[in-house]
């Protein structure tokens, strides 16, 4: 990564801040987790109890911006303090995509994390924000190996594969999942003189191609967002290889918040475990009821922002 | 030698990988029959209130107090470190530790994710400084008189704070030695439990 700008670090005494490692770092805590979306410092604390090894701060979660339309944005700052305060846990909080002042205001909060996020309407059609610029980290979705690795080269220190969110359809969770593990198990099979033409057909920088061919995964955590509504859903999510989960409008929007996300956290750490996930998916109360990704009209489709 | 990794979440993978370079036989730890298979326990950085409702839930706690009682040797790295002191600030009110080492641990004690740091740290048991990478960390605010402090902070506003400690088979760093390179922890922490072990 020597040859990427890294302007954000900042050396104090032998301290430096703002690195690769550090940002990078922060995503591995969260490993094994479960980062729940909130829009209140109320649902904050809710999900806390539950056991979410972080919240993300958003203005609407992702039903309510389907239901509603219009253009979505960054949550009011005073909601993304009250959140800050509500909770000792990493506090996340979305961008619009492109928009770097909204970056800016949300590092200026003091949030852990922001998530460059298609599930709010872009405010740039063709660049993403430059993530190298920041101290704060930035996760951002991906729906396949390459659109990945074009994030991790802005600077992203996270990888969320995307799913339809919003809908309490897993399925296109699943196809990103599968899709991202399929194309990195075939990069590892490729000799080493394939991977300039991978790295052209994947539209990505070669170095990291090649970083990932002989890893056999991405330099950065990957974890599963989008249409996850139950704990087996969680469970499978991490049986397909993502190391932990976002749950959006699955939580909140359904019958009984505070057991469905305590729920999805215990099946996020036994995801292997059918014992326990038969157990904890008893007298849940009313799932969100959803969409079928299928019913949304192309042009609707979040998952399809970002390129 | 067999270490555990305690896997109920956080960065398991990187400490199994640093002990198993040391010839450790390295397991995940989730339930108390995988506890009572190891040797040795190594509790990862994640999100210490996180692993504290886990292990509550799913019966660890008092299985693992048991076992720090009986001497078994364990390490805590960040949040691990967290779950090995005796008292903890700025918890949540609920949260419990496994405890053992007799020290009062401020969780997030530097403050937010963009004041997490990498920088040199000297820690007594080596020669040169370690690099060390602290993430949303804690530190030592006080210690009794059976623990040693190995480390503190060199510079800036937390200089002098304790970010090492030791306390017989009980080893802690605020700091994550698992994302860097130098396994000089980890080689230090298995041959502490290669000693207890094999008595």
């Amino acid at each position: 990564m020597a040859e990427i700008s890294q302007s954000a670090e900042t050396v104090t005494g032998t301290s430096l801040t703002g690195t690769a490692r550090v940002k990078r770092g922060m995503a591995e805590m969260l490993k094994g987790g479960v980062i729940m979306d909130v829009v209140t410092p109320e649902q904050a604390k809710i999900a806390e109890d539950a056991g979410a090894v972080a919240v993300m701060a958003l203005e609407r979660v992702p039903a309510d911006i389907r239901a509603q339309g219009g253009v979505s944005r960054m949550s009011d700052p005073d909601m993304i303090d009250g959140i800050i305060s509500a909770v000792s846990i990493p506090v996340m909080a979305k961008a619009r995509i492109g928009h770097f002042v909204e970056a800016q205001v949300l590092q200026a909060l003091g949030v852990d994390y922001v998530d460059e996020s298609e599930v709010l309407t872009p405010a740039d059609y063709a660049n993403h924000i430059d993530k190298w610029a920041f101290t704060v980290p930035f996760v951002c979705g991906a729906t396949n190996l390459g659109e990945a690795l074009r994030r991790i080269t802005e600077g992203a220190a996270m990888i969320r594969s995307k799913g339809e969110a919003g809908t309490g359809d897993v399925s296109n969770a699943t196809t990103h999942m599968r899709q991202i593990r399929a194309q990195i198990k075939r990069l590892t099979s490729l000799p080493d003189d394939e991977l300039y033409v991978a790295a052209k057909e994947l539209q990505a920088p070669y170095e990291l191609v090649r970083e990932v061919a002989k890893a056999g995964k991405l330099p950065v955590v990957l974890f599963t967002a989008g249409g996850i509504a139950t704990p087996a859903d969680a469970a499978m999510m991490m049986q397909l290889g993502a190391e932990g989960v976002f749950v959006g409008s699955g939580i909140f929007k359904s019958g009984n918040p505070e057991q469905r996300a305590a729920a999805i956290v215990k099946a996020t750490t036994f995801y292997d475990d059918p014992d326990v996930l038969a157990k904890v998916s008893r007298g849940l109360g009313e799932a969100m009821v959803g969409i079928n990704v299928d019913d949304i009209p192309v042009p609707h489709r979040l998952a399809e922002r970002g390129w | 030698m067999k270490v555990g990794v305690l896997a109920l979440q956080g960065d398991v993978r990187e400490h199994a990988r640093a002990l198993a370079s040391f010839g450790a036989a390295v397991s995940a730890v989730r339930r108390p029959a995988e506890l009572d298979a190891v040797d040795a326990l190594v509790i990862p950085g994640g999100e210490s209130t996180t692993m504290s409702k886990l292990a509550i839930e799913f019966g660890m706690l008092d299985p693992i107090r048991k076992r720090i009682a009986g001497g078994m040797p364990v390490y805590g790295s960040c949040a691990g470190m967290i779950m090995l002191a005796d008292r903890v600030l700025d918890g949540r009110p609920d949260q419990q530790s496994f405890g053992g080492i007799d020290v009062t641990v401020r969780r997030n004690a530097f403050g937010r994710q963009v004041d997490s740091f990498e920088g040199a740290v000297v820690l007594t048991p080596f020669d040169e400084p370690f690099h060390a990478v602290f993430i949303r960390a804690p530190w030592v605010e006080s210690v009794g008189p059976d623990v040693e402090a190995l480390g503190r902070v060199t510079d800036g506003a937390a200089a002098g704070r304790i970010v090492a400690v030791r306390q017989g088979n009980l080893l802690a760093t605020a700091f994550h030695p698992e994302l860097t390179g130098d396994l000089r922890v980890h080689r230090y922490f298995v041959e502490m439990a290669r000693a207890a072990v094999d008595g």
